[in-house]
């Protein structure tokens, strides 16, 4: 079952919701290709969502490529799907430093000091992961 | 596109108060049609005219291409009704007011009638009276939805019920038009509910029809932004397209329609900053409207 939430709000519309839910678990791994996905229908129902906000969605996943439809058989993950290229990465990657920014500016950090703390959390990260790999 | 409901310069009054006046607008087949206003805008007196129960003073509305009025038979057979108030018999078992509902509906198809129990959690011999608010909305909705009616009119049919319930009224109304093909018209205060599901929204204010577009428009025409006014202005002037603006002193939240670049330039002509811009939600667009001709609130 595809797991996937709708936040209501102002903000995302629910369809692009969709979209970047769908597009982070196939650049995750967690869908893979050639995978089924649910179908209008069953996604409709299983989300209480107005079908055609799940068919717009597909629509545009199709057009970009990620997924594929099967005539009779249904939707699918591409098997050369990659939903992030360099630019869209540089730019998701961008759009949450800049909070980080704007805090290291009111607290009178200057860029040094904060790419010397980001390498220190990187390495710290980094170890923390290996260490849980292990106890694995 | 085949239209189920067509109203045309619909007007009505209960003695001097105008509840409805010149409405217009049509409900096309297989769409769910969201109808939305503040409590005592003209919902229900619209759904009413709808099942015939009142008569348009002037203008007219059809059903199916009959008027109900004129033609109830042919009409209601064809619809499913929820009220808010639910009006069941409440010395009847459930099993007795399944019989007595499908005495009045040719099409009342039994077998998916005791699905309908079944999944909607009901014992047949229970009273009407000891059911719960949401047994008793699950019981209304089984009655309305037995005859597979093409049209289902539900009139607030979430109000006072739990989130539990309230979800399965609207898993209804999803499978009403992902498995029946069906035609749902929809009236809540619940404005969260409504942008989840509905395909068109229609927003009645003082009688009047103030708004009528798909979701997709009403997403793609409306924009909530965080701007910063210059320095020395702390009064949100009047703008062409900015429906209403909240704040004081240089920050403002600005909700607008129309075309997005519109507003923007015309933000910007100003020397303001956008700060923050998004999608605003049903609901935000419905406070500004309503909110809307006093423009500017502190």
């Amino acid at each position: 079952m595809l797991h996937l939430t709708i936040s209501q709000g102002d903000g995302l519309p629910m369809y692009a919701q969709l979209i970047q839910q769908i597009k982070a678990l196939i650049a995750s791994g967690r869908l893979s290709a050639d995978e089924e996905l649910p179908s209008v229908r069953q996604l409709a129902n299983q989300l209480v969502l107005n079908p055609n906000t799940i068919v717009r969605a597909y629509r545009e996943l199709e057009s970009d490529g990620l997924i594929y439809k099967k005539r009779g058989a249904g939707t699918f993950v591409s098997s050369n799907a990659t939903p992030y290229t360099d630019e869209v990465c540089r730019r998701m990657l961008g759009e949450r430093m800049d909070p980080l920014i704007v805090e290291a500016l009111n607290l009178g950090y200057t860029l040094k000091q904060i790419t010397e703390l980001l390498s220190e959390r990187w390495t710290a990260f980094q170890s923390n992961t290996a260490t849980e790999e292990q106890g694995n | 596109m085949d239209s189920v409901i067509r109203i045309n310069n619909l007007s009505h009054s209960y003695g001097k108060k105008i509840a409805l006046h010149d409405v217009s607008f049509d409900i096309p087949k297989g769409r769910v049609f969201g109808l939305v206003g503040e409590n005592g805008a003209g919902k229900t007196t619209l759904i009413k005219h709808m099942l015939g129960s009142l008569s348009p003073d002037s203008g007219s509305i059809t059903l199916f291409g009959a008027e109900p009025t004129k033609d109830p038979t042919h009409v209601l057979g064809r619809i499913g009704y929820l009220s808010e108030d639910r009006d069941l018999p409440l010395w009847m078992r459930v099993s007795e007011l399944m019989n007595y509902t499908r005495a009045f509906y040719p099409g009342w198809d039994e077998s998916y009638a005791q699905k309908l129990l079944q999944q909607f959690r009901l014992s047949p011999g229970a009273k009407i009276r000891t059911l719960s608010r949401g047994e008793k909305a699950r019981a209304g909705l089984l009655m309305a939805l037995a005859h597979k009616p093409e049209l289902l009119l539900l009139d607030e049919p979430s109000s006072g019920l739990d989130a539990v319930s309230r979800s399965e009224i609207l898993g209804v109304v999803v499978r009403s038009v992902t498995e029946e093909g069906r035609t749902v018209v929809f009236s809540s205060h619940l404005l969260d509910e409504v942008e989840r599901v509905v395909d068109d929204v229609a927003m009645i204010r003082n009688g009047k029809l103030e708004l009528l577009m798909s979701m997709e428009d009403l997403r793609a025409h409306h924009q909530r932004r965080i701007v910063e006014l210059p320095e020395g202005v702390d009064e949100f002037p009047a703008l062409d397209y900015v429906i209403h603006a909240q704040g004081e002193g240089r920050e403002w939240a600005v909700i607008s329609h129309g075309e997005a670049n519109a507003t923007r330039h015309a933000l910007e002509d100003l020397g303001a900053r956008i700060l923050d811009e998004s999608v605003p939600s049903l609901n935000t667009v419905f406070i500004a409207r309503v909110n809307g001709e006093q423009r500017v609130t502190h």
